[in-house]
């Protein structure tokens, strides 16, 4: 069964942009699929879509087998969301908040308090279960989030941008709590402007590009259309000659220390190796210039 | 959502709004309580001791009817449209909007928060006003009726007002310039008819003069409009006023894309 379907979902707005031109995309229950776009493609106008902020113009949009057009109610409970901007109300203490928002699902106060505990102490934020929310750092704000989504637990979570500003020990210990909660059934829909995010974290990739579907695709699969690499050399010593010409290689010189080298997938780097040897260029590390993601990413989005 | 998750929703929405009243009760339940104590002893002890009696009551006992009536029109209308447009400001009616609570549930919770801190407040300025004066009761049921129309009344239109906000001068822009001006004309301080022929019948244009009208006589039993149509007028606009708002949270102006 599917966790969510999108059916030629469009959506222009008042001013005439057509943020969504037809987007069609399936989700399977228990799948973590990663929304990726440059700003402005319609990733959020999606979500928006789906958790019914904004309305369609046309399509159709089911979560779990309920069609929003015909069940909304029904559809709205399988899906917690976390929204790109904070949504709460900052004078209120963090426990109500998420107390209340399972009031919102008809969730009994008694039983929305031990939950508001369980979800509030996973997300490392009980201890402060008692203050106002405007205190919350940036980072502490968006686990108030996540929490609050999870407090009614959905079926589906979906999360736009999640990791926006927070620091890397956080965002770690964030990765872990989606990955957690997906192995245990629950399907994640992620956006995110970190490649590196998508590719730890997502099984399936879907790349929209002004509004369209561009890419739609397990990430291995998608992986593998990226046919060349670069890889940065740095130099034990100062490049004095020429760039090299191997075949199947591009070389670039960035700086007197720094050689990058653009490889085709078809070709060995053991022969980049060899030719470096030859020409007696000494090489102290290696590293990719961006993720594999980032590179396919901006090839399919310039 | 079934009707007990409904129910659940409901008494969430109420309990928040509460909250939120006695949270900033400094904002919410001392200002009346002191103003509405500043009226009773000016107008109803140092001027109102000067001024002879009105229909058979000593002025303090004449006013305090309009008084209260103005403090639940006040903070009915004041509690949901500041706390409809604050959620709508800081996008936390967003956590509302995105669950299975149906709009009649929003708009049923928030009227419950209008009409709690309205009859709270209500009850305060009773209370302040038994210092001052004794109070007759002639109709128990009609009082109580009244201040609940009244205060549901007042708590939709504080909701409309709320959903098309789209400054904090638009939420403060009715109660100073239209509410206001309405109950002080509204008989709060004086009887219609000391008023000559002109200013008279533009009183009687005033609707909430029906209002405070219909409450001085369920306290006092005078009257000088008929209270069965007062009544009535002010629960058909109160139904009317219910559907416009629940269809405009359904259209959601400014509260969906």
């Amino acid at each position: 069964m599917l966790a969510l379907e999108l059916k030629q979902l469009r959506k222009t707005y008042a001013n005439g942009v057509e943020a969504l031109k037809g987007i069609s995309l399936s989700v399977e229950k228990g799948s973590f699929i990663g929304l990726l776009g440059p700003n402005g493609a319609g990733k959020s106008t999606i979500i928006s879509i789906i958790n019914s902020l904004t309305r369609k113009t046309s399509g159709d949009v089911t979560i779990n087998g309920h069609n929003i057009d015909y069940a909304l109610s029904a559809a709205k409970a399988q899906i917690g969301v976390v929204p790109q901007e904070f949504n709460f109300n900052i004078f209120e203490k963090i426990q109500q908040i998420v107390i209340n928002q399972a009031g919102y699902y008809g969730i009994p106060y008694r039983e929305a308090a031990i939950r508001a505990k369980k979800y509030l102490s996973m997300l490392e934020l009980w201890g402060q279960h008692n203050h106002i929310a405007r205190i919350l750092s940036g980072g502490m704000k968006r686990r108030l989030m996540i929490a609050r989504a999870l407090v009614h637990e959905p079926e589906v979570l979906i999360l736009d941008e999640p990791t926006a500003g927070v620091d890397v020990e956080i965002r770690r210990s964030m990765w872990d709590l989606l990955q957690q909660l997906n192995s245990r059934g629950k399907t994640i829909i992620l956006t995110t402007h970190y490649l590196e995010e998508a590719e730890t974290l997502c099984d399936r990739i879907a790349i929209i590009h002004q509004g369209n579907l561009i890419q739609d695709t397990t990430k291995k699969q998608l992986l593998a259309l990226l046919d060349v690499e670069t890889f940065v050399l740095d130099l034990a010593e100062p490049l004095r000659m020429t760039l090299p010409i191997l075949d199947g290689f591009k070389f670039k010189q960035t700086d007197p220390m720094t050689l990058e080298a653009e490889c085709s997938k078809k070709k060995k780097l053991n022969e980049l190796f060899s030719f470096l040897n030859e020409h007696n260029i000494l090489v102290c590390s290696m590293r990719n210039r961006s993720n594999r993601l980032e590179e396919l990413f901006l090839r399919l989005t310039r | 959502m079934i009707a007990k998750q409904m129910w659940i929703a409901f008494e969430t929405l109420t309990r928040k709004e509460l909250m939120r009243c006695f949270r900033i009760w400094p904002q919410t339940i001392m200002p009346p309580a002191i103003t509405m104590t500043l009226y009773f002893v000016i107008f109803g002890k140092l001027v109102g001791s000067q001024i002879h009696e009105i229909e058979g009551f000593t002025y303090i006992q004449y006013i305090v009817p309009g008084l209260v009536m103005m403090s639940i029109i006040m903070n009915a209308y004041i509690n949901t449209s500041s706390s409809f447009f604050g959620s709508k400001f800081q996008r936390s009616i967003e956590e509302i909007l995105v669950s299975p609570t149906p709009n009649v549930i929003i708009l049923c919770g928030f009227i419950m928060g209008g009409v709690m801190r309205a009859l709270i407040v209500g009850s305060i300025v009773t209370t302040i006003a038994l210092f001052f004066t004794h109070l007759h009761l002639h109709h128990f049921l009609l009082m109580f009726l009244v201040a609940l129309l009244t205060a549901v009344f007042f708590s939709i239109a504080g909701v409309i007002n709320g959903v098309y906000a789209k400054t904090f001068d638009d939420v403060s822009w009715i109660p100073s310039f239209v509410i206001t001006p309405l109950t002080y004309f509204g008989g709060v301080f004086f009887s219609t008819s000391m008023l000559s022929g002109l200013w008279q019948k533009i009183a009687y244009l005033d609707p909430i003069l029906y209002i405070v009208n219909a409450f001085r006589y369920s306290l006092l039993g005078v009257s000088y409009a008929n209270i069965e149509i007062s009544v009535s007028v002010l629960f058909i606009f109160t139904t009317v006023l219910f559907f416009y708002a629940l269809h405009l949270l359904r259209v959601s102006p400014g509260l969906r894309n």
